[in-house]
């Protein structure tokens, strides 16, 4: 494969901390707001995630961005009615948490279980960081995932979003580690 | 498969880079093609599907020297930044966002949280985006941005750049990255620039286009960005070769 590779790629940099200008849909004013918000829509239940992004200090990170890309609720990346793809920054509340609101996918095949993919960016991170996000309520499926039932239960645990249910419906809960011995588990793709 | 490229890209920490010492990763990715490869039918979520034409921006967003006007032209020197879009066979890319943001001509961002006491500019946001063509070209006109200082070391400063974020194909092509301007003598005392790898480091220098150049108007800078994801199966491959020589004839 690597032959097919002709031209290297360009290089990362870091997004910076006043990237919301440029990628917020709630932060550019004059009608320059992102077209990329914050909601994804579709059949299925509602959901909505909340976390943060914590320092190898253990401080909330107030200029993160996360990015997340899902399946529907029939479990298909490639159908087309539907955009799976969502950006919130950490620096828009109080609490520094970002937030979504989306419907929860469903495992694309018997071999995973339902998983939502998560891109890390930030001040002072120069190359972007992939993870994922899995559902503490999916137990099952979680224990035959092909990615999960290849980690040691502290790593996998790094992966897990704690479910609870709100007066405005089932949310998770899913902080990101940068460091520290709870460091979240961060993949190449 | 492959991982992350680290010739290519700067490493999670680099210690000159201040604010990457605590919020970098400090244990290696893990692989997750390889962690695949057991179930080879299968296809990750990361690779599958298309964000190319999914998101798009309004019909003048690409030209900030307009598109925050107040009745007034923004001050500063006019140009234009072009290039294409490519995946790593050399194949232009169409359909991708292509988002920019940037300090004005005095090195001040149009954001709350800057602190540098230079003025704002009320003619200029220094917010654009647009989508890359069939040919995966794109075009922003824009202000030339300025240096600016920050709180990293004693004494620091920005060299004059352009943020830059692309969303095409599938996520595993995301890009966020910084164009700098060719013969900046601030380049290289930055610790962002600086932690690129040393061979990789002039792909993020424009250069200056007298072909782009509009007379009498604006310089021109060439700016081509390479996105990573093509990883697709040689069937999907012979697919998407196929689709973007269509593009290129029509
Ligand atoms: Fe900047």
């Amino acid at each position: 494969m690597q032959n097919h590779k002709k031209y290297p790629p360009t290089p990362s940099q870091t997004v910076g901390p006043f990237f919301t200008i440029g990628l917020s849909s709630t932060d550019a004013a004059g009608g320059l707001a992102s077209p990329v918000t914050n909601e994804i829509a579709g059949e299925g239940e509602e959901i909505r995630i909340r976390g943060r992004v914590l320092d190898g200090n253990g401080d909330p990170v107030p200029d993160a961005m996360i990015e997340i890309w899902q399946a529907d609720s029939k479990g298909s990346f490639t159908n087309c009615e539907f955009m799976g793809f969502a950006r919130s920054e950490t620096g828009a509340g109080p609490d520094h948490c970002f937030q979504f609101k989306t419907i929860k996918p469903a495992a694309a095949s018997n071999l995973e279980a339902p998983y939502i993919s998560v891109i890390v960016y930030m001040r002072g991170l120069l190359t972007q960081a992939y993870t994922r996000l899995y559902f503490s309520d999916e137990a099952e499926a979680n224990s035959k995932d092909i990615v999960l039932s290849q980690l040691s239960e502290a790593r996998r645990n790094t992966l897990l979003a704690k479910s609870q249910q709100a007066a405005d419906g089932l949310s998770y809960e899913f902080d990101i580690r940068m460091q520290g011995d709870r460091e979240t588990v961060f993949f190449s793709v | 498969m492959t991982s992350i490229d680290w010739s290519q890209h700067p490493p999670f920490i680099y210690p000159d880079y201040k604010s990457s010492v605590l919020r970098g990763p400090t244990q290696s990715m893990l692989d997750i093609g390889a962690l695949y490869a057991k179930a080879s039918a299968i296809r990750m979520g990361e690779l599958s599907g298309s964000l190319t034409d999914r998101f798009v921006p309004g019909e003048a967003d690409h030209d900030l020297i307009r598109n925050a006007q107040q009745g007034g032209a923004p001050l500063g020197e006019r140009i234009v930044v072009s290039g294409r879009v490519l995946n790593q066979q050399g194949k232009p890319v169409p359909g991708v966002l292509i988002e920019i943001w940037q300090a004005n001509s005095c090195g001040r961002y149009a954001h709350k949280v800057d602190q540098h006491d230079a003025p704002l500019d009320p003619n200029f946001r220094g917010v654009g985006r647009c989508l890359s063509d069939r040919d995966g070209s794109y075009r922003f006109y824009t202000i030339k941005p300025a240096a600016y200082p920050w709180k990293n070391h004693p004494n620091a400063w920005r060299p004059q750049h352009i943020h830059f974020s692309l969303i095409g194909q599938s996520i595993d092509s995301r890009l966020v990255t910084q164009m700098y301007f060719p013969g900046d003598p601030l380049l290289g005392f930055d610790p962002i620039f600086n932690a690129t790898p040393g061979s990789a480091q002039e792909r993020l220098i424009a250069t200056l286009d007298l072909g782009i150049t509009e007379a009498d108007f604006a310089l021109g800078y060439h700016f081509d960005i390479v996105i990573a994801g093509c990883r697709a199966t040689g069937q999907e491959e012979k697919t998407a070769e196929s689709r973007t020589a269509t593009n290129a004839e029509s």
